[in-house]
């Protein structure tokens, strides 16, 4: 991506969060730099939101060091606010507003923030096609489908040209169709518009198809950080090899498959049947790895992490 | 400095637009119109009684208290209402998340409510004229007085909605936090029946908050001044009306910015949801 640079847009070490004696954030470390879209993924409850919002600066931590945007955003100024966008879960209001309405009056807040080479707000009509909701733009927003509403605020987001955009769970209730559109438009954002973003999701196929990194919170850690690939390659080394001799079937995990399948036929011949040798996904490795945290079971998760580096 | 005043002009245009939309909403327009029923029925009913021991209709003595008791609940219970849904349904944090939007967001507020007032009077007054003999006995200067003694009202009485509904745990308690004591204070402030009928600890509790000044103010603009031998002390009082409410707006200018400040610090987007989880347990 031409516009990736080495800046630093946001800097985490050791987040902490606690709320009374339940720790959420047990010493969250990592960094964004600026043009990156980065997913942050991780089960139901494992403080994906608490860290978006700590980072909004919505919320205060409890301990640990943040840097957005060169500032702390708990000390944050207005001008600063201007310079970032915020989707976030559950928005129910402004029902009796029209789309082109609420984007024009809430859009008018940025105007001051207006410089020769940006110019704020972004056209209403051009982002209400960007997002795709033209043909309700001018409905209550009452009326308007889940999918639509959405998108709504995603343009709420970023009607204000945010150099960083923070997504909650921007797809959660979408029909597929509609998460392809989404996908298209957070690339659109990212390569127009340069726009860093930082979203959560507790889907992975989504992570992988949106972000150019992907941090899994797990157990109020990172547990591992890297591209899709990088990910995949360096947690899921195994691959299981099924088979089946006589009728009776069998299952192998080995990280060499292609010795094993060998050395397997040489020694049955013509007996193996309904070969299958598939090699760990990404997906196992995840889906491992969180009910590893769930389950408490701590001591074989460290172990991937070592191997995850 | 610039982008604050910008702000500002936002918010006025945003409450404007509310405004509008609520004059439009079918549920606000039956709102008014029933409560102006109401009134009127009232009214109507007792259109040739007079106040014992004097020769005033009690249409010209209800008329002022009746439009202070709803100033103040309108002051009070509307904002009260928006600010508590403002902060289950998102709206909050949407202003929050723009340049000086809290700022706007509360301008627009303001304007709303303090508009949200003019339908309901003139609902209730353009009709009265017509059907009621003696309602405006002050002349060019009672209808000045009413102007002052509204914009004083307003500003004693809006903070005290806005505190109510920053502090509120959630909406469904505004009725018992927010509703139940205005309509207290409402009962005992000689708005439906002299002052002097209740306690004397009562008529002190009374006199200490806003509203029953609201609606003395609300009868010296409309009432001869010789019904003023009906109030309490034989006077209007008016000195002690400005002072009174001049004191409740001063702590209101105070007190309601650092419950804001507080409240929107504390604004998050899982409140929002947590919110929104437990209106879906109420529908089911």
């Amino acid at each position: 991506m031409l516009s990736r640079s080495d800046e630093i847009v946001i800097h985490v070490r050791d987040l902490r969060m606690s709320y009374g004696a339940k720790a959420v954030l047990e010493g969250v470390d990592f960094d964004v730099r600026r043009g990156e879209v980065v997913c942050l993924l991780g089960p139901n409850g494992a403080g994906k939101t608490t860290t978006i919002e700590i980072l909004e600066g919505f919320r205060m931590r409890s301990a640990g060091h943040v840097m957005v945007l060169g500032a702390d955003p708990e000390h944050s100024s207005e001008d600063w606010r201007a310079r970032t966008g915020v989707v976030l879960q559950s928005w129910r209001d402004h029902p009796r507003w029209t789309p082109r309405r609420l984007l024009t009056q809430l859009g008018a807040f940025y105007e001051p923030y207006s410089t020769p080479h940006v110019e704020r707000p972004m056209d209403v009509g051009r982002l209400i096609d960007m997002v795709g909701i033209a043909e309700s733009a001018d409905q209550k927003i009452v009326t308007l489908s889940g999918g639509q509403r959405r998108r709504l605020d995603v343009a709420v987001g970023i009607v204000g040209r945010p150099e960083l955009l923070f997504l909650d769970e921007p797809t959660a209730g979408f029909d597929p169709h509609a998460r392809r559109e989404f996908h298209a438009l957070v690339h659109r954002l990212a390569d127009l518009e340069q726009t860093t973003i930082l979203l959560t999701t507790h889907d992975l196929d989504e992570a992988e198809k949106l972000a150019d990194r992907i941090l899994i919170l797990a157990g109020g850690r990172i547990v591992a950080d890297g591209s899709a690939e990088q990910l995949a390659r360096r947690v899921a080394v195994a691959a299981e090899v099924r088979w089946s001799v006589r009728g009776e079937t069998f299952v192998h995990s080995t990280e060499d498959a292609t010795g094993f399948v060998r050395a397997l036929l040489a020694q049955h011949g013509d007996d193996v049947a309904d070969l299958e040798v598939r090699r760990a996904s990404l997906e196992d490795t995840y889906i491992s790895l969180v009910h590893g945290y769930e389950s408490g079971d701590r001591t074989t998760l460290d172990h991937v992490f070592a191997e995850a580096g | 400095m610039a982008s604050r005043s910008h702000a500002i002009r936002i918010g006025l245009r945003g409450g404007w637009i509310e405004f509008v939309q609520s004059c439009r909403s079918a549920q606000d327009q039956g709102f008014y119109l029933f409560t102006g029923l109401l009134i009127l029925g009232y009214l109507v009913i007792r259109r040739d009684d007079r106040v014992e021991g004097t020769d005033l209709l009690v249409p010209s003595v209800s008329l002022p208290s009746i439009l202070g008791g709803l100033l103040v609940f309108g002051v009070i219970v509307g904002p009260a209402y928006g600010l508590a849904m403002a902060r289950e349904d998102g709206t909050l944090l949407r202003f929050k998340a723009l340049p000086h939007g809290l700022r706007g967001y509360f301008t627009s507020q303001l304007t709303l409510n303090s508009l949200g007032i003019v339908p309901q009077f003139l609902l209730i007054l353009v009709p009265s004229f017509f059907l009621f003999d003696d309602i405006m006995a002050g002349g060019a200067s009672g209808w000045l007085t009413i102007i002052w003694v509204i914009v004083l009202g307003t500003l004693a009485t809006m903070p005290l909605g806005i505190i109510i509904g920053a502090v509120v745990p959630s909406m469904q308690k505004v009725g018992t936090w927010g509703m139940l004591p205005v309509l207290v204070l409402i009962g005992i402030s000689g708005i439906f029946y002299p002052i002097q009928q209740l306690w004397g600890w009562v008529q002190v509790i009374a006199q200490i908050f806003p509203l029953y000044w609201i609606g003395l103010g609300m009868r010296s603009a409309f009432l001869p001044d010789s019904a003023a031998a009906l109030e309490l002390g034989g006077s209007w009082r008016t000195t002690e009306t400005v002072l009174v409410l001049g004191v409740w707006t001063a702590i209101g200018l105070v007190v309601a910015p650092i419950v804001l400040r507080r409240m929107s610090r504390r604004q998050s987007g899982s409140q929002v949801e947590a919110a929104r989880q437990a209106a879906l347990q109420w529908v089911h």
